[in-house]
């Protein structure tokens, strides 16, 4: 704590005074950021993120691709008769399954944002309240779509060939990620709620891991004692399952597509004021 | 000049959290244009009333202008007017430093063009330029830490919130900080600079708050807090433990008293002057002691801290170092 001697710095670690200077001359405080800059500027960090930090990715994509792989050979000819066959009624359930296990990130990693300093800077910028929040899913949104992705190529390369062909498949994505965005609300909470990031995984994990199982995703309900069969029908990853297949395959029911879109619209409308009112709170 | 009044106004600050009374009342008013120091032990309110000054944190009562804006009500006013350099580094680990910058700068409003102008500019001027492209989660503290506060400045802000920007950083990298500090106050921007080194707050601040237990217990200029210390000491320690006795005798003909310190080889004089210390020393040397080491100690914050309440600075009890978490958890 004594006066330590000034040390000169090396030039190429030291701030340079000159450089400083012309640096710290106040500079004309540019017009605020639109909400819809603001939102797509951290949509664009949630991207570099997904760049810079692929593990995250890795980890929730790694295990659908391994139930694709065992499920199709394991039990695909004991449950459907034929691998070929039971990949056609799984792979759409396990696209469902992969984009919606990566949802649970979106709250890991806000958690994680809350521990660190970052979001204390965030808060404290000019920026509308919701703006992190929503630019992170839209940047999340890219990571779904990875992916749903790696699930579609996966499938095809295994002999995958749904009737609707790629604009089914399109939709089916399309659908599944508007879904996701809606779901990611129940993370985004719970990743404010939560102490740490493994506790929201693990919260997150519990359930949606059942959730996805006691869904239409990897059996036809009809084999199920019938109250587990009533709870499956009513599930709304079941209905996502269905309309995903029925775009695939070109006879989807508009009915679950758009009990789909209420559900997420539903989710977004409760949870997306509480996660902004959790973040603002801080 | 319309630059007139206080930068920081605020009265009877109140924050608890669950049982515990983080702020209990705390009144501050910081005059533009200079740094503000506000010195207390970790625990003692200053992050929490940092944090409710940056419209982190909602007051439980009390109120607070800063800048001339409310900050509850116009909280959004006060944040196009402030910036933030948070305890724990605000920038994201995950991205590369010019990443951070440009973020920012987008955040901020400037085109993407004029953001990322901004951000070669103050990479160059904070000596970052070659670690631009690396992501900060491999950056030294030091590095870390310059980013932090060149990111707080990418648009100028009026008020600057510095909440201890220098703890865990090594004496260079300090004074690093402490340059740019400086030359900001010098562009206009008043600092309220949080910090639990009395140093620090010598080397910067023209005013300083000393808070402890969330309130205020004293104001002044570093001059007259030192002068409720007391002067420093001379410290002193010998090659051979045998001469101490010797050595004793000659601080207390040149200095008046001397103090055995526990080591068997060092002893302490109260000295505030810088001749009279070297005067000392030289007696000392002619006298045949042989001398390992000496300091010309300022007080330290226990110091005081023992002076102004009667007790040392409590240990540190972690509390405003968890500043998010727990006030999450409460």
């Amino acid at each position: 704590m004594s006066s330590a001697p000034g040390t000169p710095a090396p030039p190429a670690a030291a701030p340079r005074a000159a450089a400083l200077r012309r640096a710290l001359a106040a500079t004309p405080r540019p017009p605020r950021a639109s909400a819809v800059s603001a939102t797509l500027t951290f949509g664009w960090r949630g991207m570099l993120k997904v760049k810079h930090v692929p593990e995250q990715l890795l980890d929730a994509t790694i295990t659908p691709v391994m139930f694709v792989l065992m499920f199709t050979y394991l039990f695909g000819g004991a449950i459907a008769g034929s691998t070929g066959e039971y990949l056609d009624y799984i792979l759409p359930g396990i696209l469902v399954m992969s984009v919606l296990f990566t949802t649970v990130y979106s709250g890991v990693s806000l958690n994680t944002d809350m521990t660190k300093g970052v979001v204390d800077r965030f808060r404290s910028l000019p920026v509308p309240r919701a703006a992190p929040l929503v630019g992170s899913l839209l940047g999340d949104s890219v990571r779904y779509l990875v992916a749903g992705t790696v699930i579609v190529v996966l499938g095809v390369a295994l002999g995958f060939r749904p009737d609707a062909g790629v604009p089914g498949v399109l939709a089916a994505l399309a659908l599944v990620i508007v879904f996701a965005f809606g779901l990611s609300w129940v993370f985004t909470t719970l990743g404010l709620v939560m102490r740490s990031p493994n506790a929201v995984m693990n919260a997150g994990f519990m359930g949606i891991f059942p959730l996805t199982f006691l869904s239409n995703v990897f059996v036809e309900p009809e084999t199920l004692p019938s109250a587990l069969e009533a709870f499956v029908d009513v599930n709304p990853i079941s209905i996502l399952a269905t309309a995903s297949r029925g775009l695939m395959d070109g006879n989807a029911q508009a009915g679950d597509v758009a009990i789909v879109v209420a559900t997420a619209a539903a989710l977004t409308a409760v949870f997306a004021p509480l996660t902004t009112r959790l973040y603002r709170r801080g | 000049m319309i630059e007139r009044g206080l930068a920081i106004e605020a009265t009877g600050l109140v924050k608890s959290f669950g049982d515990t009374r983080a702020v209990a009342g705390v009144d501050l008013a910081v005059p533009r244009g200079s740094v503000y120091g506000v010195l207390g032990p970790n625990g003692a309110g200053k992050t929490t009333t940092i944090r409710m000054l940056a419209t982190l944190l909602r007051p439980d009562a009390g109120s607070a202008r800063v800048l001339g804006h409310d900050i509850v009500d116009e909280a959004d006013a006060v944040r196009g007017l402030v910036s933030l350099t948070g305890q724990l580094a605000s920038v994201d680990e995950d991205l590369t430093g010019r990443e951070n910058l440009v973020l920012l700068g987008r955040l901020l409003g400037l085109r993407r063009d004029a953001a990322r102008a901004r951000a070669a500019e103050l990479l160059d001027a904070f000596g970052l330029e070659e670690a631009a492209g690396r992501l900060v989660k491999h950056y030294s503290g030091g590095m870390r830490r310059r980013l932090d506060v060149a990111a707080s400045i990418v648009v100028t802000p009026r008020l600057m919130f510095l909440d201890e920007p220098t703890t865990g950083l090594d004496p260079r990298s300090r004074n690093q900080v402490w340059d740019i500090v400086r030359a900001l106050v010098e562009e206009g921007t008043t600092i309220l600079l949080c910090t639990q080194y009395l140093d620090e707050a010598d080397q910067l601040a023209e005013g300083i708050a000393v808070i402890d237990h969330g309130r205020v217990i004293a104001e002044g200029t570093p001059g007259q807090l030192k002068a409720s210390v007391g002067s420093g000491a001379l410290k002193v320690r010998l090659l051979d433990p045998a001469q101490r006795a010797e050595a004793a005798g000659v601080l207390e003909r040149e200095l008046g008293t001397v103090h055995l310190e526990p080591e068997p080889a060092a002893l302490s004089a109260p000295c505030a002057d810088g001749d009279r210390a070297a005067e000392a020393l030289g007696a000392l040397a002619r006298s045949g002691a042989g001398v390992a080491d000496f300091s010309l100690a300022q007080p330290t914050l226990d110091e005081v801290f023992l002076a102004l309440t009667g007790r040392p600075a409590e240990e540190q009890t972690a509390q405003d170092a968890l500043g998010p978490e727990r006030e999450r958890a409460a």
